[in-house]
């Protein structure tokens, strides 16, 4: 089970005290896990069904349900680019293959330095601003090559300044 | 149609810093709320509801005043109100425009159907990719608690109502309202069977009600300028405006509040810019993409309300209007589409998990010049085993545009499986 500090605990029992019920903070506990982790290790779920007082089957069964849980760890900015059809209509092919070329990397891969993880996601509401791609939380719309361009070296400088 | 004059919903999208509570208390937001909590009885809202005949904004159209008449009022059980901002459908992309831009209206919308329905704690369930629209709506429940406009003792009125947003995690099917009590539960979000319905067993067990963002957000304007009011706008069977979203091959996408029975040639052309490059038009969904498409020629007098879509053969749904020019190969959408619903499927009836699974990898065989002759019956055939022999409508959603590209763009799924019959040919 996983230790985590009396803060983080706060947090969990924080988001358990919203519910009327313990097991219905499972997705949110989860989302806390994977904000600390980047994504949500074992050890996590233990903690989870430890304090929700339910089987870590039952928290692992959610887990893998839920697309947006990671289970391993990803790149520090998870790329995430819509490939439905008001997307596709835009143009998110082409965003997908510039973004292949310039991360070197294919859809489901990180990047070797572990920046950059590539991902092809479901529409994301996005359609009145295709192409569109999410960066971990933030939406980044009506993309261009030349704006991904953009998006990639500001990340970049931005990994450097933080590293 | 003229351009509509009295917006509804769409007031303050785009005005900066309109999300905050001074912004909105400036523009005389909560005062309905706090009249109606003083000098209205609870029925009394529910009643101006239905003289309203606003209907479902999430895709199935089902009257919200009848829906609310449903609950059952069991004693000694809490009852819930569970907003649907899972906004999940292809094409659609409104409800996060009102979190966006103007979360404090559906707080107001949430109280006024809260104390119609005698709800103490209310969920807002948020697709998990919302960042934005989450951010904003949290930070508007945390104003209007410190606030004491919702909370121990609304406004001072003695009335307790709590507001918790709730984050999905990714998963198109919690969206269905059932599905989403299951999610909210903290579990898979695999739909029920109803009956139970929800409004007599939902959440935890206990009476609930499931409304979209959109339909919520009308409340307010109902209450404050009466059922009848609402009714100058749209249809007499479809009444009131609604939030369009225009997608695809169009000058200008984007969310238009018009009013309901808006020609779909007008929104898209008047609108929307027209079709881009001066391409012709070859194709509309016109409800999101789980809604038949419809051909230039249908669209023609096409009105946007439910009954003039319906009348076309097609569906309303959520407002989502896909719009593909003469350039697009309709074999390429039917492919994108189904690897959505493939995707999406919860995996819990089979003939949805595994058909819409097949529908997917044979159209994309077909698409990729793999088809084998009898492939555009043998996708009927798996299309027939999927309909009404699963809990909930996504077999149907996958099916139904399926069935509708087939017919109405047959030439062009001939063409790929000729296309493979002659490389056969030159192979032997």
């Amino acid at each position: 089970m996983k230790e985590y500090t009396s803060e983080q605990q706060q947090q969990f029992h924080d988001a358990v005290a919203k519910y009327p019920h313990k097991k219905a903070a499972t997705l949110t506990c989860l989302w806390i896990a994977q904000e600390i982790d980047g994504y949500i290790p074992l050890e996590a779920m233990e903690y989870i069904a430890h304090i929700l007082e339910i089987p870590v089957t039952a928290v692992y069964s959610v887990v893998g349900f839920y697309s947006m849980y990671n289970t391993s760890p990803v790149g520090k900015y998870h790329f995430q680019v819509c490939h439905t059809l008001s997307c596709e209509l835009a143009g998110s092919e082409a965003i997908m293959e510039h973004l292949q070329k310039r991360l070197q990397i294919k859809p489901g891969e990180t990047s070797e330095d572990g920046l950059f993880t590539l991902t092809g996601v479901e529409c994301l509401a996005s359609c009145g601003t295709a192409p569109m791609c999410q960066v971990n939380r933030e939406f980044h719309e009506n993309l261009t090559p030349e704006t991904v361009d953009v998006l990639i070296d500001h990340l970049r400088k931005e990994a450097a300044t933080h590293a | 149609m003229p351009k509509l004059k009295t917006k509804i919903l769409s007031n303050y999208f785009g005005v900066d810093q309109a999300w905050t509570l001074d912004f909105y208390r400036g523009h005389g937001g909560y005062d309905t709320a706090r009249k109606a909590f003083t000098e209205m009885e609870p029925d009394a809202i529910t009643d101006e509801v239905k003289t309203s005949g606003l209907r479902g904004r999430g895709g199935a159209g089902f009257p919200t005043g009848l829906k609310w008449s449903f609950l059952a009022k069991p004693e000694g059980k809490p009852r819930y109100l569970c907003v649907n901002a899972d906004e999940s459908e292809p094409g659609t992309f409104k409800d996060r425009q009102i979190m966006e831009w103007d979360p404090h209206l559906l707080i107001e919308g949430v109280m006024l159907s809260s104390f119609a329905l005698g709800v103490h704690t209310a969920f807002i369930y948020i697709r998990g990719e919302f960042h934005l629209p989450e951010l904003h709506m949290s930070q508007a429940v945390a104003e209007a608690y410190a606030a004491g406009i919702i909370g121990e003792n609304c406004m001072g009125t003695g009335y307790k109502l709590d507001i918790v947003v709730h984050r999905g995690a990714g998963a198109y099917i919690c969206g269905e309202e059932t599905a989403l009590l299951e999610s909210l539960e903290g579990k898979r979000g695999y739909p029920r069977l109803k009956p139970p319905f929800p409004a007599v067993e939902g959440l935890f067990g206990c009476p609930t009600i499931i409304n979209n963002v959109e339909s919520v957000a009308n409340i307010p304007w109902i209450i404050a300028n009466g059922g009848e009011a609402y009714k100058q706008f749209g249809t007499e069977k479809s009444p009131g405006t609604r939030l369009y979203c225009v997608s695809g091959h169009v000058n200008k996408p984007g969310v238009y509040e018009e009013e309901l029975g808006i020609p779909v040639m007008e929104l898209i052309n008047d609108r929307a810019g027209g079709v881009k490059n001066g391409h012709k038009l070859k194709a509309v969904i016109p409800g999101g993409s789980s809604t038949p498409v419809l051909l230039p020629e249908e669209c023609a007098d096409l009105t946007l309300c439910y009954e003039g879509v319906a009348e076309a053969g097609s569906m309303l749904g959520s407002g989502g209007v896909i719009v593909m020019d003469e350039t697009t190969d309709m074999v390429k959408v039917l492919v994108n589409l189904l690897r959505f619903y493939s995707h999406e499927s919860c995996g819990q009836c089979s003939p949805c998990r595994e058909g819409t699974g097949w529908l997917y990898k044979t159209m994309k065989n077909l698409l990729a010049g793999l088809g084998e002759s009898g492939e555009l019956e043998k996708i009927e055939d798996i299309a027939s085993n999927m309909e009404m022999r699963t809990v909930c409508p996504l077999a149907a959603a996958a099916t139904m545009p399926t069935r509708s590209y087939m017919k109405k763009f047959r030439g062009e799924f001939e063409a790929y499986l000729r296309q493979v019959e002659a490389n056969a040919t030159a192979i032997v």
